[in-house]
């Protein structure tokens, strides 16, 4: 019965209507592709198609979201006491340096003042969670549990405890689509945080590789120099660290140096990410090239320490705004 | 013919089911060779039943697939319903291959698919994928002789349950 040939089929076979609509359904799709990609026509009916998909996410993420749970749910206690431990030994650290922290903002904004420059701090974030789904396997996208719903928008930076992971390209109104800095479409304005040297960080491909392309040969650019974002571009609020130079090589046929980073953030591990909603960016990226000149000299010093902070800053986003504005 | 009160829903599972699939979360070192398995899925309810799946059914999947996989929107909808058509086409000499003919048709679809994809992220402008775009060709088709045997149990089923209430 199964390889019977009824009518139906017989009539698929033969019914040259089918070559029509295979044209039709062909040109459609032309169009989608072209409306999609050079007018971006197709953000609203992307946005509703991808929240009529997301519960086959949410359905695709449960046996990790599971996994995770009963990982939690089974721990044994002894293993909880050491965890407890360890993180309010953490905390304590973390709260100390935060205090620092508090004074130094506070002198950074009365310096600011002095330079008639808006302060750069009191970003707002939220915590997201990165989904077990997998998107094009060949480009480095994520998928997180924050949407349009809560604000979310495209251009969005995306940071965890240890620094920049990527951006927000899409926002749907259940989940957003995220593009990781090691993707290789993304490029990235980063700044030495020792020499203040601007520059690009290009993705690579590969999780653990930055590029950084068109560094003339006497750049001053070592190995474990620190990268951090230079709010140029306007996308990725100033001052978050991005990556570590992993290796700076001389090739005597090229013009530039051949360097490379590695990213700070654990991009391959990463499960919580934190969303930023910058402050009042867009005056202290206009005057970031003018107030650079001044205080150059003396900078390395109160900015070395600052930057490994900058993480705990957002991690306890109440407390940096609060202390921002009192000072 | 008692195969047009055949329930749909079990086979729109089945496909769905298999773009999810596509979407798991594999280990690193895998993740080059994960099967499109909706091509596989739809390449066979095709065959089976050209009259109640066809060109439609492709596109619709490979929407739901540039929606879950962030592509440009029509990408996988162009090279699934270029696949579905072929499929339509040729279905009543693909049936009757011995299978070791069938995978190789597959083999062939799927490079044809893979091939659309590629195409178009050159015209838009997206990086190359390099070696992972074809290796996982060659998985798919390896794996087709396994999903076939399991298609076909679910479809002598539906197939057994629709004769007992027609």
């Amino acid at each position: 019965m199964a390889l019977s040939t009824p009518e139906s089929d017989q009539r698929g076979f033969r019914d040259p209507g089918n070559g029509l609509r295979f044209a039709v359904v062909c040109a459609l799709s032309i169009a989608l592709m072209v409306a999609d990609n050079r007018v971006n026509l197709l953000q609203d009916i992307r946005r509703v198609l991808a929240a009529a998909a997301f519960p086959l996410q949410v359905l695709v993420d449960s046996p990790a979201a599971l996994g995770r749970w009963l990982g939690e749910a089974g721990a044994t206690r002894s293993r909880l006491l050491t965890e407890n431990e360890a993180l309010r030994a953490t905390s304590l650290e973390q709260s100390g340096q935060l205090q620092r922290l508090a004074a130094l903002e506070a002198e950074n904004e009365r310096l600011r003042a002095l330079l008639d420059s808006t302060a750069k701090v009191g970003d707002r974030v939220l915590i997201a969670e990165i989904m077990s789904v997998d998107m094009d396997p060949f480009r480095q996208r994520v998928v997180i549990n924050k949407g349009s719903q809560d604000d979310a928008f495209i251009g969005q930076a995306l940071i965890d405890a240890d620094g920049v992971v990527g951006q927000i390209t899409r926002d749907q109104i259940f989940s957003s689509q995220a593009i990781l800095i090691t993707d290789a479409e993304h490029a990235l304005p980063v700044e030495v945080l020792r020499t203040r040297q601007r520059t690009i960080a290009n993705g690579t491909g590969q999780l653990d590789r930055l590029s950084l392309p068109f560094l003339p040969r006497n750049t001053d650019i070592a190995v474990g120099d620190l990268l951090v974002t230079s709010g140029l571009g306007g996308i990725f609020p100033p001052g978050y660290p991005v990556a570590v130079i992993s290796k700076v090589a001389t090739d005597s046929g090229t013009e530039f140096l051949s360097v490379e980073a590695e990213p700070a953030a654990a991009l391959s591990r990463v499960r919580e990410v934190l969303l930023i909603w910058p402050g009042n960016q867009t005056p202290t990226d206009l005057l970031d090239p003018a107030t650079e000149i001044a205080p150059d000299p003396a900078l390395p010093e109160p900015t070395d320490s600052a930057a490994p902070e900058s993480g705990q800053e957002a991690s306890e986003p109440e407390a940096a705004p609060a202390d921002g504005d009192q000072a | 013919m008692s195969r047009r009160n055949v329930p749909r829903w079990p086979v729109w599972l089945t496909l769905i089911g298999a773009a999810a699939l596509m979407t798991l979360p594999l280990p690193d070192a895998l993740t080059a060779y994960r099967p499109a398995w909706a091509t596989l899925v739809l390449i066979y309810w095709i065959m089976m039943w050209p009259g109640r799946f066809g060109l439609g059914t492709g596109w619709a999947i490979g929407l739901l697939l540039d929606v879950l996989q962030g592509a440009t929107l029509g990408q996988h909808a162009l090279a699934l319903t270029v696949v579905a058509y072929i499929t339509l086409r040729f279905h009543l000499q693909i049936r009757i291959f011995p299978l070791w003919q069938l995978t190789a048709t597959v083999f062939a679809l799927l490079g044809l698919e893979a091939f659309i994809l590629f195409w178009i992220d050159g015209v838009a402008g997206n990086p190359p994928a390099g070696a992972a775009r074809w290796s996982q060709v060659v998985t798919g088709a390896v794996l087709w002789p396994f999903a076939m045997a399991i298609m076909d149990r679910l479809r002598e089923r539906l197939e057994r349950r629709d004769a007992r209430f027609a």
